[in-house]
Parts: structure tokens; sequence; C-alpha cells
């Protein structure tokens, strides 16, 4: 086939990096190449197509989940406010139900989609209760293997794959439940979960604290893996990071969407006989570092993982699966079929 | 039983350009404060930076044309190339890796130079190798890509993503073997051509000779890389360089003094080539389209436009299609099952028909072992014969031998008799006659 000269990784010169850099230090303008306008280029793409992200809520109802998804995103966005008409019912079965919302900040456009899960954990049997979810997020991982296996496949597959689930805890202030423990351990094989204690106005920071505690060890005694996966820690750095944000899991959240004054500014906050909640203050509640790591810091990561770690798992489940019955692609290379056997 | 009712909106637009705003089903709805995912393209920007870029250049042209000079121009290293032969046999390609970096950003930069392109006297398979690598790359990530267990996101992309081709200056038009090279390339790669050496052309030579050049391209139909102008932010500049084509460069890495700064240039009797003079050469014009400007969207023509045409090909060719007879769409899985099984059959009958021809060989084999055996036994029954007769034959010859033998002595015997008989006579008659006397 070809000759060695064309292999092109193999022994190579590789110039370290304090050759040019030594350069540069020299002569700085001479010595201009211009690399670093790849980010510059790399941003306005970013712009100009836009992100989608897709977030599910799930927890029993009347825990705040739309509520709290509206704080976050501060319009909207929950499928509640949406529909005309809307009367609280409790469902008979766990539906699906989601909602998209396009939505623009300082000229970056996002696609948002909330899945919301009426129904889940309010039946008096609650067994299997799980089940649609994962069909559902499973179904969205098919659906992206799918466009990505055909043959004229589209120029950017749509992503409707759950990048992140957001699991609202009760706050009993005991531990984890049953249902709780059942749901997390499932679904946090095939999706980032983000746990979060619902109502938290209800605990005092102490009670907030033993809660907390509670539900990590419960998390580590069943070997629960929530976001940040200690697993796909990059790097020292990134897994001094992620325990610190570990520490904090799961974050104890209030959520509201009326605006109250305090101190003569305007804040988002509950206010209630005793005094006012102060959504944005850290002091009395974690929505601020649950907003920060969810939007500001980490959804790229969250997708990120999403695409190369879940979905990934999903594919290779799936392909060895339809191994075993005869379908399939080979972990050989499919364009020499001779080779398949 | 909870059974599922899913409902979800429809996806994003089917359109291929991703326009957010197109899709009809996502209502777009105003924040009511700072929510904060501004900060998404700086999330994006500094995972890719973590992760480093990856960058392929293929340079074409013939054997000291300047690719290499002007490699380490542009990328203001020297790239230790040594200066190759002109009596190469066949074209080769070289592939070499570099990591670079300018303040943050990690590059990893692999630069294909071709090796011999144009020194043979028979240029006819020139192209194909560099067809073939260029292919090549594609097919191992394409193998990547279908792995089962795979890890396309630290998988080295060596696709390339830009290919320069180097237009030897002669003031004339193309040569042939430029037009075909650049025709067989054209839907494979981002072609971007360069004059090489323009510092041998007069500026009004050098504007003819761009025009023609053009001209050329376009009456044979080849589609080099257009800079894109879809973007306000870049259009401008880029339908300016657009009308530059092709630029017209010249590679230095020696410094020379001029005024009080020491400048990249070429230094003749009549005057010095200064490369980062835009009055001189369009070599800045090159860098910036190249890299300051379009890197990125050349990587990305080469993933959405190029490979995804090879991939279809290729897949086509292997008989994988979206849809079989009846327009019912096909999974590439089932497709790939009724290949197998296809497959298997004929492995089988392969199979049957080489234990046929196995037994067929076996048979011939024994009969002609068991007629050499025949024959063995027949020569030994003749030869057993002859043996035969030979003693029978012998053993006459002896008896009559033996019967000869006894005769003589017979005769022998009575030889000897009838002589003792007479000496006896005759010992008598003188023995009377002693007596006598």
């Amino acid at each position: 086939m070809e000759e060695n000269d064309t292999d092109p990784t193999e022994q190579v010169p590789c110039t370290n990096d304090s050759g040019p850099e030594d350069h540069t230090q020299d002569h700085a303008t001479l010595n201009y190449v211009g690399i670093e306008a790849v980010l510059d280029q790399m941003r306005r793409k970013a712009m100009k197509t836009g992100f989608e992200f897709n977030i599910m809520v799930v927890g029993q109802s009347g825990l705040g989940k739309s509520t709290l998804m509206n704080t976050l995103f501060k319009s909207k966005v929950s499928r509640k406010s949406c529909t005309p008409n809307y009367e609280e019912k409790i469902q008979k079965t766990v539906h699906l139900q989601s909602v998209s919302h396009v939505i623009e900040e300082k000229g970056v456009k996002m696609k948002l989609t909330v899945i919301d899960t009426p129904g889940f954990g309010d039946q008096i049997d609650n067994d299997n209760c799980w089940e649609p979810i994962v069909k559902y997020i499973n179904e969205q991982y098919e659906k992206f293997l799918r466009e990505e296996l055909s043959i004229n496949r589209k120029r950017r597959i749509p992503d409707t794959r759950v990048h992140c689930c957001v699991y609202f805890l009760p706050p009993t202030g005991h531990c984890l439940r049953p249902i709780d423990i059942e749901f997390l351990k499932r679904l946090g094989e095939i999706v980032s979960i983000v746990p979060v204690i619902a109502k938290a106005d209800t605990l005092t920071i102490e009670e907030r604290q033993e809660f907390r505690k509670k539900i990590q060890h419960d998390l580590q005694a069943n070997e629960i893996r929530v976001y940040p996966q200690r697993e796909y820690d990059e790097d020292a750095e990134d897994r001094i990071l992620n325990d610190k944000i570990r520490e904090k899991i799961p974050f104890a959240v209030v959520g509201t969407d009326r605006e109250h004054q305090v101190n003569g500014n305007k804040v988002l906050g509950r206010k209630t006989k005793w005094g006012i909640i102060e959504v944005e203050n850290v002091a009395h509640c974690e929505f601020t570092n649950f907003r920060d790591l969810l939007i500001r810091s980490h959804l790229q990561d969250l997708k990120d993982v999403t695409h190369n770690i879940h979905y990934e798992t999903y594919r290779v489940r799936r392909l060895n699966d339809s191994n075993v019955n005869g379908l399939g692609l080979s972990s050989l290379s499919i364009t020499t079929g001779e080779n398949v056997l | 039983m909870s059974c599922c009712f899913a409902k979800f909106t429809s996806n994003a637009s089917s359109s291929c350009l991703p326009c957010l705003a197109q899709d009809k089903n996502a209502r777009p709805l105003s924040l009511s404060g700072h929510v904060g995912f501004d900060s998404l393209p700086d999330q994006l920007v500094n995972k890719s930076t973590s992760q480093g870029f990856c960058f392929n250049i293929l340079c074409i042209g013939e054997t000291g044309i300047g690719k290499s000079t002007l490699m380490d121009t542009l990328f203001n290293t020297n790239f230790e190339n040594f200066e190759s032969s002109h009596f190469e046999p066949k074209v080769k390609l070289r592939a070499q890796t570099y990591d670079l970096q300018e303040s943050n950003v990690r590059l990893k930069l692999t630069i294909v130079n071709t090796v011999g392109f144009g020194d043979q006297m028979n240029k006819q398979e020139s192209y194909q190798h560099v067809v073939d690598y260029i292919d090549t790359q594609f097919e191992s990530y394409l193998q990547e890509e279908l792995k089962i267990k795979r890890s396309l996101h630290n998988y080295h992309d060596s696709r390339i993503h830009a290919c320069l081709y180097f237009i030897a200056p002669s003031g004339h038009s193309l040569k042939s073997l430029d037009l075909v090279t650049m025709k067989k390339l054209d839907s494979k790669v981002n072609i971007i051509p360069v004059i090489a050496k323009a510092d041998t052309i007069s500026k009004s030579e050098l504007h003819k000779f761009k025009i023609k050049i053009m001209s050329e391209l376009v009456s044979n139909g080849v589609q080099i890389y257009q800079f894109p102008i879809d973007d306000e932010t870049v259009s401008k500049i880029n339908t300016a360089m657009n009308g530059h084509l092709p630029f017209a460069v010249v590679g230095s890495t020696e410094e020379v003094k001029i005024g009080n700064k020491m400048v990249k240039a070429r230094q003749y009797p009549w005057g010095v080539v200064q490369v980062e003079n835009e009055n001189h050469c369009d070599f800045v014009k090159l860098r910036e389209m190249l890299i300051c400007v379009n890197m990125e969207d050349l990587r990305e023509q080469t993933h959405t436009r190029h490979y995804e045409l090879y991939r279809r090909c290729k897949l086509e060719e292997m008989g994988f299609k979206d849809t079989d007879a009846e327009s019912k769409p096909v999974s590439l899985q089932q497709t790939y099952e009724a290949k197998r099984q296809e497959f298997l059959g004929e492995l089988q009958k392969r199979e049957e028909e080489m234990r046929q021809m196995f037994v067929q060989r076996v048979k011939e084999k024994e009969m002609e072992l068991k007629e050499a055996e025949r024959e063995l036994q027949a020569k030994f029954e003749q030869l057993k014969r002859l043996h035969h007769d030979e003693t029978s034959k012998l053993d006459e010859k002896r008896r009559m031998l033996e019967d000869e033998i006894n005769t003589f002595n017979k005769k022998k015997a009575a030889t000897e008799l009838l002589q003792a008989q007479a000496f006896n006579t005759n010992a008598n008659i003188k023995k009377d006659k002693d007596r006598k006397k």
C-alpha cells in the first residue's frame, strides 16, 4: 500500500513548544502567525448555529418543578405556563411532555426543551414508574443513532437527547426513599442526574446540612452516580473543581417568579409572614449555586458528557445486542466486509 | 403497569442550514433577567482550547517550487525539511506532524508534502497517489466512526483540511498536469491555488496570469475553495479575497534589515522582496485567509462536505441504502444483515466446492496409486517368471554338464583300465621274454 513515508503519525520530528515560544519572546510582532484567531472563529460559528439544551424534570407533583424551571430561565418555559386553560390534575399514568422555546441572550441563541414528567411517583402503586422515562431517554438516543448511521445524513443532526435530568427530592429531612433510590440507580447509568432538595425553605440551615449528609451517604451506599460523575473527571484540576461541587450536592433550592422589594432592591423571593426568602441570596438557599453549575459553568460539559459517554455507552450496547442477534455492525471495519465473521 | 404516552414536539428544521429561528415548533421567548447562558460560547471555546486543535495541510507542487519554505514562513518555524531529489521514480507523500503553540492555543499541525510531483517522464499516475492518500485518511476516519467502541473526541483527525496547490510562475497558463490534478481533487479537498515564487513575475504579468488561471479553472469546471461569505462579520473581507485568488506568494525565512526593523525578505542585487509587504506579494493575504479567518470553516467544510460525500459514496458502493426497493426506510443494520447472510451463503457454497474438489482429488490420487501398484505387481510377476526360467535353464545345463562329466569320468576310467591292462600285458610279455632267455 503506501510506504512508511505516508503514515502521518509515525516517528515525527515534533518540535516542542519551546521552539516557537522562544521565538515569540524575542521578536514579538515578527513571529505572528495568527493561530489564536481560531478561537474567535469558533465563537462566531457557535453564535451563528446556536445551541440546543434539553432538560428533564422529575419529581412528585407539588414539589415546585415548573416554578423552578421558570426561575432558572427567567421566563415561562414550563409546560404549565404555556398551555392555556391549564388545570392541575394528578395524572393516572406517567406522561412525558416536552415544550421547546428559543431564548436569546447577548446574541447567543439557545433552543431550550423542558421535558416534564407529570404523574411520576403520584400513584398508589409506583412500581416501575421510571420505565416510561427510561424508555423516552433511550428513544432519543435511538433516534440520534439512526440518523447518525443513515447514508444521507443531515449536516447537523437534531439533538433531542436529554442532557440533564433534575430530580426533585421532597424536603422530608430524613433520607432517600425507596422510590428515589430505585430511580436514581437506574437513571444514573444513562443520563446525568442533578438531584435537588425542593422547597428547601421548609428546612432550617442545620436541617439542610443533616439531610444533605444523609443523602450523600445513601447515594454512596447504593453506588448511585450523580453529575458530576467522579469517573469522568479529566484531570486533577477538574477533580478539585468537581469535588467542591460534589460536596454541595444535592442543592437546596427555592423557586419563585415573583419579585419583592428588599432594602430598596427588587429581588426574586417568596414573601411569608415571617420574612422574605430571597431566591438569589446564597445565605437563604442554594439556587444560585445550582444555576451557576447548570448554566454558567457546566452546560457545555453536560452536553459533552451526554454525547461522549452516555450516548456512546448506549451505542455500544445497542450495536453489540444487534450483533448477537445477527444484526448490526461488527467491531471490525464494515468496509472490509470480507473480514466479517 | 404504567403505559408511556410520550408526546414530544418535532425536532429542529430538517433543512441543511441549522437555523434555530426557523424551527416552527419552538416559540421564541423573552427573558426577564440575566440567566447566564451567554457564557456558552466561552465554555465551548475553553473546552476546545484544552483539547487543542488539529489542522492538516497538503502541499502539492513540483520539486523545488518552494513548498517547504512557504510552510516555514507561514508558521514561523523551521520544520527541518531537507531538499528532495528530482529523481524519484514515483510520487510519494511525506507527512509530518508538529505541535505548535501560540499564547494558550495548541495546534497539532500536519503538513503533507508531495515528493517528486511532476518529476517523472510519464506523469499520468502522478495525481493518483495524492487521491489515494486523501481517501485513505477519510477511510480511517470512517472506520473509526463505524467502530462499536470508538473514541471520536480523542481521535487524531488526519483528514486534509486544506490543499495548497503551487502553480509554477510561468506567466502563461496552467499546465495540463495542474488542471488534471485539480480536477481530480476538487471534490475531495478544499483547494487553494497559489502562485509560487511570485517575485519572478512583474505586476502586470501577474495580473494577466491570475485572470488566465481563474478563467481556465472555471472553463474546466474545477471547483476551488471559496472563502465563505454568508457570515456578515467576515463576508466583506472574504469577498475581497476571493477576487485576489490565486495568491501570489513569496516565502523566506531569512531576515533582512529594512530601515530599523528586521523583516522576512529575499535580498537581490536589485532590491529586497519583503514577504510581509502587501505591495510585494500576497503572503499576508494567504496567512489571513488560511489561518486567521477561515481555519475553522476549512475544517468544517472538510467534515460536512467532502467527508460526507466520501462516506456516502463508500457506503453506497458497498450496497447500503437508506430505502429499499419499496421505498421503505432500511436501516444500516438490515442491509448489513442481508449482506452478511449473502456472504455467509457464498462462503458455504465455496466451502462445499472446495470440499468436493478435495474429495475428487483424493479419488484421483487413489486411482493413480492403485494403478502404480498394479503395474509394480505385474513387473514383479514378470521378473519372477524370468528368474524361474533362468533357473530351470541353468538346472538343465547343469544336468547336462554333470552327465557329460559322468560320461567323461566313465570313459576315463575305462581308458585307464585299458591302459592298466595294456601295461600289465606288456609287463607280462616282458616277464615272459625275460624268462625265456
